[in-house]
């Protein structure tokens, strides 16, 4: 029986729950022997020009090696020249940062964009001398009129970016003027709807450490993917072949760790500068400062249709801040404008997207980045819709889906679905969480005017993984002579479970059992060419790899294994449950691995491949939220959680169910507590983790998970991706579930975070709305 | 992250803490579970230059009873306090109180004391002795006295202990009707601080975060005491308070919170009894 499928215990986790990760602030390698303490002087503005910087004091104190500014980067190459901003040029395809005018410095140079903007890094003997001598180093700032939301961005009153003329850096999308589309409905619903800035908060910070001699830079990162991060580094004026980038253990990542940020390139550039060896692990306060956060959009809606329940026209509106720099430039809001019809067969849709600079940190990814805010929004507008019109939210979910006979699919915003089965995901979840039963009670609770009511929050949702199918994975498979297997794969875990999803592949294709193999990921001496984890696409791609690589060795064994049987190629065959090569009809004989790589060239059998997918895979489900919300205090008690998500044929139950948990927790965490917050001044007041209120274990409740897969036709193991499905799913049905707990109450929309404060206000404005109506009915 | 450099002394008996205090002056600070102290100082908001530890004085922690009132000493950790079988019986507002303090870990370094004297309005355990009527004793150079709970909190972080005067005891009294009472703490997560709480014994109500102290709700307590319905009392419970505003809630929903959960902790207490 193959292994797949099956539910197999996480070979890393003794490793890590007991003798401890190696993560980069753990390494001893030698050549990390007297390594220099990186800390960063931030700034402590959100807009300033800087008119000097005094380092004299901080270079006095014990332990300061050097003190460096931008100043002090005179052997970098110089930057391409900025030339003119074009407002109208094409948006640049992939996530890449704007560059020309919109460049982002590595240390500042002359102005200040954000509180916690690197201006100076010091290095010391110690951490604690870094601290105190950083505190040392005096920053003149002319403090310049901040751009602390979106609303400032557009009112332009300041620019981050005079050269530019405009703090409006990329806009995208289709013409979303033509009102006519919602000619003929009889329910339209507009509104604006927050999809809130966020911080990703990985367990472990970002960190990095670097050491450059005879020529060769090394750079251990904590990083989502190892070859990208080297290209990225070529920054400091090196080729990337004199670069190596190794990924020890990474404690998460969520997005904010695809690649490596400018700190790290500082980093690298210092150990090159100073000929020393430097470590910088950022603190859990600059985390919350200065690694990138996600979501930061403000969008407006407009739907319509019959009164049935028939969805004839949406329209969405997207504005993104994208922070102090264009990092990603338009590549967030266009995913969302690219999702904005979900799961749903809308005849018109319009959509379209404007990125804004703003005094805040930048904004990267973060588990779904702009999916999640596509998803969010539609599943918001269809709830309202069906709140408008008097309709069973799961009713007009039903109404509108794709039909299973439609795919392939492609949606008026160009998405090209692959395979989904809609209604049924929905319907499991209905069933499992006894959906009937669920609305007598809430119609009893109404009907009895209890404080506490109860709220019941559908999520319908597909989302795009693998993006960037096309670039692929690379994998490469060594079978050794003393029969074990050395997988070196592209893909880069960071808490996902790769090596025992991918150990598992070996011990389906090969019988080598999983003990026998060994997953090596992120060190680019090993493996130049991968493209890494993000996007969900570690097992479709990653996977994929690693089946074909496989399938290739096994070929080449086959051959071997017949010459040594001396026996016809065909009549060879690999037994994959005992690992055993046999010839057919001959029980009698059999060679192991061992005996057959032994007779390969150089006793190893291998095979290197790259795997690319034609398109992106289009995982879906649906997700029930089940909330009680005392309206007396607004606060929110989420009570049961019910999902079905469908991301094809399950590989490993266990890894599975650990991806959905995290992102349903994070998913439910954007709805009723997470928010970075600044004032009118910039000025950050979410910085540490007593003010950012991160959801925890006693928030949640057990999630009920249910089933469904759906293969798609895509990659031979028929998957698509898992990573960020949970977060993207359980965002709306949360918020829909606290809204539609008071829906009866006349509140429509709530925007995230659902704090109590929020809904206790919905709830007594739209008392003081009936109430006007009433009295002026009268 | 990290604090700047301090000299750390270790006292091995109070009125060794209370001289080295005297020696060290204004640039002193008694450290006690650290939990408030150690925050600040690697937020590099407070910076004393010498830390006298109070970690090691079996001496000040202890929970007594003393017929009238029970007695507990200034180190007594807030999971000593939780699980205290004298309390439980005769305080258990108390007890249950210190078990609302944040999480285990918290509770195992963080002392009632400390607590006390760091004067922080948004704390449980002081609004819970206020409304229980505690008194304090501290020793300072110059001798022992005692401070009633109700004089005790002076404004924002500041107490009625003068600098070097260490808090040896607070003494509570046991109340009429021990099971009279109710703790209402209303938080965003189950380890956050308290958005607004209240501490009800009998008919003594003392309010979390609803001003630069900890607070008793005198206008609720007033109108029950001349035979005020629950309801109405309770109307009254945001009066004279002085609650701020800041990212977790405004001053306005501060008062509403004060409003729902006096007359619940007031129906809760009544039922109990
Ligand atoms: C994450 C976190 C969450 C928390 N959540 C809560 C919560 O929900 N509710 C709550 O009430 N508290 C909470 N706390 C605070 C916790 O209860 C503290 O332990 C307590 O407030 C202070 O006690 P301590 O012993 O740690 O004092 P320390 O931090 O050691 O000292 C605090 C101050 O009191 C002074 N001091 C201490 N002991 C004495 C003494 N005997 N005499 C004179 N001065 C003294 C110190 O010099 C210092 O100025 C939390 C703390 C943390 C870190």
């Amino acid at each position: 029986m193959s292994i797949l499928g099956t539910r197999v215990i996480r070979t890393e986790d003794p490793r890590l729950l007991t003798a401890g990760g190696i993560y980069v602030d753990d390494l001893r390698e030698p050549e990390l022997d007297g390594a220099a303490r990186a800390t960063f002087v931030r700034s402590t503005v959100a807009h300033a020009l800087i008119t000097g910087i005094d380092t004299s004091a901080a270079l006095e104190q014990p332990g300061v090696i050097a003190v460096l500014t931008a100043a002090d980067m005179t052997d970098l190459p110089p930057p391409p020249p900025a030339g003119e901003f074009d407002p109208d040029a094409p948006a640049v395809e992939g996530p890449l940062p704007l560059g020309g005018v919109w460049s982002e410095p590595l240390l500042a140079v002359d102005r200040v964009r954000f509180v916690g903007e690197p201006v100076a890094i010091v290095l010391t003997d110690s951490t604690y001398q870094g601290e105190d001598a950083a505190e040392l180093v005096s920053v003149d700032y002319e403090q310049l009129p901040a751009v602390p939301s979106i609303e400032a961005a557009l009112a332009a009153g300041s620019l981050l970016f005079p050269d530019a003329g405009t703090n409006v850096c990329q806009k995208g999308g289709q013409d979303t003027s033509d009102e006519s589309i919602f000619d003929g409905c009889e329910v339209v619903v507009e509104g604006d709807i927050v999809n809130q800035r966020v911080a990703c908060l990985p367990m472990e910070g970002r960190s990095t450490a670097a050491a450059f001699s005879g020529g060769k830079l090394t750079v251990w990162a904590s990083t989502q993917n190892a070859q990208l991060s080297r290209l990225i580094l070529t920054a400091i004026g090196l080729p990337p072949d004199a670069i190596r980038v190794v990924a020890p253990d990474v404690g998460g990542g969520f997005g904010a760790k695809i690649g490596v940020d400018r700190e790290s390139i500082i980093v690298a550039w210092a150990a090159k500068h100073t000929g020393r060896p430097v470590r910088w692990v950022e603190t859990r306060n600059e985390n919350l400062l200065a690694m990138t956060q996600g979501r930061a959009q403000e969008l407006h809606i407009k739907i319509g249709g019959s009164r049935d329940g028939h969805i004839k026209a949406y329209r969405l509106n997207v504005l993104q801040d994208t922070g102090a720099y264009a990092r990603m430039s338009g590549f967030l809001p266009s995913l969302t404008v690219l999702m904005a019809p979900g799961v749903y067969d809308i005849p018109a849709v319009q959509a379209d997207y404007k990125v804004v600079v703003t005094d805040g940190t930048p904004i990267a990814a973060y588990r779904g980045a702009g999916r999640p805010e596509a998803a969010a929004t539609i599943e918001r507008a269809v709830d309202w819709f069906a709140a408008e019109a008097g309709l069973d939210p799961a009713r007009v979910r039903k109404l509108n889906f794709i039909k299973p006979g439609q795919f392939p699919f492609v949606t008026k915003t160009g998405a090209p679905y692959d395979s989904g089965e809609y209604e049924a995901a929905l319907d499991k979840v209905l069933a499992k969480a006894g959906y009937e039963e669920l609305r007598a009670e809430q119609r009893r609770r109404r009907e009895a005017g209890a404080a506490r009511q109860l709220g019941i929050g559908l999520a319908s949702y597909v989302e795009v993984t693998a993006g960037d199918a096309g670039a692929g994975e690379t994998c490469k498979i060594d079978v050794h002579s003393d029969g074990t297997a050395t997988v070196y794969t592209g893909s880069s875990a960071h808490g996902q479970g790769h090596h025992t999803a991918f150990a598992m592949l070996v011990q389906a294709e090969l019988g080598i059992p999983m003990d026998k193999v060994e997953v090596i990921h992120g060190d680019t001496d090993l493996i130049p060419d991968g493209v890494g984890t993000y996007a969900s696409r570690s097992l479709q791609l990653g996977g994929s790899a690693v089946q074909k690589a496989a399938l290739e060795v096994k070929d080449e064994a086959a051959r071997q294994a017949a010459a040594l049987f001396e026996a016809a190629e065909a009549d060879v065959v690999l037994d994959a449950d005992t690992g055993l090569w046999q010839v057919r009809g001959d029980p009698d004989k059999s060679l192991t691995w061992a005996q057959v790589a032994s007779e390969a060239e150089g006793g190893t059998l291998m095979a290197n491949v790259r795997f690319t997918q034609a398109m992106p895979t289009f995982p879906f489900g649906s997700q029930l939220s089940l909330v009680e919300v005392d309206t007396e205090t607004g606060k929110v008690t989420l009570l049961r959680h019910v999902t079905c998500d469908d991301a094809g044929p399950v590989l490993n139950p266990v890894l599975m169910e650990g991806q959905r948990h995290g992102g349903i927790a994070q998913g439910a965490a954007q709805a009723l507590c997470e928010e970075v917050l600044y004032d009118a001044d910039g000025n950050p007041l979410t910085s540490t983790l007593a003010d950012y209120g991160a959801i925890t274990a006693a928030e949640l409740p057990s999630f009920e998970l249910v089933t469904s897969e759906t293969p798609t036709h895509l990659n031979p193991l028929g998957v698509k991706g898992i990573g960020e499905a949970g977060t993207i799913g359980a965002t709306p049905a949360v918020q829909n579930a606290v809204i539609d707990a008071v829906s009866h109450l006349g509140v429509r929309h709530i925007d995230m975070p659902l704090t109590p404060e929020r809904v206790w206000t919905a709830i007594q404005s739209a008392g003081l709305r009936r109430h006007v109506r009433e009295a002026s009915a009268k | 992250m990290i604090p700047p450099a301090f000299t750390y002394r270790r006292a091995s008996s109070a009125d060794e803490a209370i001289a080295l205090a005297a020696e060290y002056g204004d640039d002193a600070k008694y450290l006690a579970g650290g939990h408030s102290l150690l925050p600040l100082m690697k937020l590099r908001f407070a910076a004393p230059s010498v830390l006298i530890d109070l970690g090691r004085l079996p001496e000040l922690s202890y929970i007594r009873d003393e017929r009238t009132y029970v007695a507990i000493g200034a180190l007594t950790r807030h999971h000593d306090v939780q699980h205290s079988p004298v309390l439980a019986a005769q305080i258990p507002l108390l007890a249950h109180t210190a078990g609302r303090v944040g999480d285990p870990q918290i509770r195992h370094r963080g002392t009632i004391g400390g607590s006390v004297a760091h004067g922080d309005a948004a704390s449980d355990l002081p609004a819970a002795l206020l409304a229980l009527d505690a008194t304090f004793v501290a020793r300072g150079p110059s001798g022992t006295r005692s401070v009633q709970a109700a004089g005790f909190f002076k404004g924002i972080f500041e107490t009625d202990l003068e600098p070097g005067e260490l808090l040896t005891e607070i003494q509570v009294p046991k109340p009429a009707v021990p099971a009279a009472w109710s703790f209402q703490k209303f938080t965003k997560r189950a380890i956050d601080w308290a958005i607004v709480g209240v501490a009800v014994q009998g008919h003594a109500i003392a309010l979390i975060n609803m001003g630069t102290t900890p607070l008793r709700a005198t206008a609720a307590e007033a109108a029950l005491a001349s035979g005020a319905s629950i309801a109405d009392a309770a109307a009254l419970a945001a009066e004279g308070t002085s609650a701020g505003s800041d990212i977790h809630a405004t001053k306005a929903f501060r008062e509403h919170l004060a409003r729902v959960l006096v007359k619940r902790a007031l129906e809760e207490a009544g039922a109990r009894s």
